[in-house]
């Protein structure tokens, strides 16, 4: 049990990660990730999001009909999304004004209903929330590994958490302003992605 | 009238839904393979942004402004376009069979395309009237068809090209967008 566990949670790491292998919910991706706060951010309510909702969808997976599954998906997601933006607005209010409409948004991040669609409704509450930890804890891991890229080269700043940079280019670095912007932004995926495929498909 | 064409341009164009404000980039991917696919889906997020900004913003007006519920908005509006989406499926798998032959497989699509959700909750948040909710709506989608059906282009040319294995298919994809994005950047200021 704790090792099927433990397998439904570590490929959301690596060998599912999204949205390099799985890709899906690239608008976020390539919106928030002009720092690494934002990313992490946008990664934590999306897996907020994600493991209530797998949760909710497994628990009723047996009473949904399947016609109208979908409809119902969307409410129970939509539900989630609007207690996080509550949260968000309430605890984080920076961040919340940051990420503005993304945060709404999650409800239609395809991550969301397709884990939904291809495993909250075939499997039991406990390896559900393992996969959607799994899956949003990966997704946090990309967000941010792309906003540390484009932060750093495009702004010669990180920052972690709380607004000020945890750590700053040397004052000759001429920040390549370039990636802050929305052409920076594919390209960098796209770059990044070209990356994991060379490391390699596990 | 001077103001709406304005904001026209700047909807296409400066502002464009898919390559400045990042909305609508799984199907901006996903159905760009072919020109086909990629003029299909373009003509239903047309058809379904305009209805869709349209019933949005009088929901928004008359339900929940006056029951004082604002924060349901992104329920109600995604219940909103789920339901349209479907009722327009119906409608046109009766009245208009050849429309739906060639929208079909498109319109289920469109209820998880962000940029439909995305243009409903721009248009509440900048507090545009009905005329112009109705106008961004339309313009966003035509710059959301125009940037689809130029990348569509691009792509289907690249398909032939021989790109190194690593940067084969998505990769390769999201730098032509960045690409094409770059172009779209010179059009700003120009309003």
């Amino acid at each position: 049990m704790a090792q099927s566990l433990a397998k439904e949670f570590t490929k959301g790491l690596w060998a599912e990660i999204p949205p390099f292998r799985l890709v899906l919910g690239l608008c976020p991706t390539l919106a928030v990730t002009k720092s690494v706060e934002n990313g992490i951010g946008m990664g934590i309510a999306t897996t907020f999001v994600l493991v209530f909702s797998n949760l909710l969808i497994s628990l009723l997976r047996n009473i949904i009909p399947s016609k109208v599954r979908i409809a119902c998906y969307i409410v129970i997601v939509a539900t989630f999304v609007t207690i996080t933006e509550l949260l968000m607005q309430a605890y984080t209010y920076e961040l919340f004004l940051k990420l503005g409409i993304f945060i709404p948004l999650i409800v239609v991040n395809c991550i969301v209903l397709g884990r939904a669609e291809a495993f909250a409704n075939k499997n039991g509450p406990l390896p559900s929330i393992a996969d959607g930890l799994g899956i949003g804890i990966g997704y946090t891991c990309s967000l941010a590994a792309l906003g540390a890229v484009r932060e750093l080269l495009g702004n010669g700043t990180l920052t972690i958490w709380g607004g000020t940079p945890a750590f700053q280019m040397g004052s000759d670095f001429m920040p390549f302003k370039f990636l802050l912007e929305a052409p920076g932004a594919f390209m960098g995926l796209g770059l990044m992605l070209c990356l994991m495929n060379l490391i390699g498909k596990k | 009238m001077g103001d709406l064409f304005v904001l026209v341009i700047s909807c296409i164009f400066i502002n464009n839904i898919l390559l400045a404000q990042y909305l609508g980039n799984c199907p901006f991917l996903g159905t760009s393979k072919k020109m086909e696919t990629a003029v299909g889906m373009a003509m239903a997020v047309i058809f379904v942004l305009v209805l869709a900004g349209a019933i949005t913003w009088i929901v928004n007006q008359y339900m929940l402004k006056a029951l004082n519920v604002e924060y349901l908005q992104t329920l109600s509006f995604i219940l909103v376009i789920a339901a349209l989406v479907q009722f327009v499926e119906m409608f046109l798998k009766k009245s208009i069979p050849a429309l739906y032959a060639g929208l079909g497989i498109f319109l289920p699509l469109i209820t998880t395309n962000c940029a439909v959700l995305g243009v409903c909750l721009i248009n509440i948040k900048e507090e545009y009237t009905f005329i112009e909710s109705l106008v961004t709506s339309f313009a966003y989608a035509a710059g959301f068809g125009l940037a689809l059906i130029l990348f569509a282009g691009v792509r289907e040319r690249i398909l032939l090209a021989r790109v190194p294995k690593p940067l084969q298919d998505v990769s390769i994809g999201l730098i032509t967008a960045g690409i094409i994005a770059m172009t779209f950047m010179s059009f700003k200021g120009m309003v």
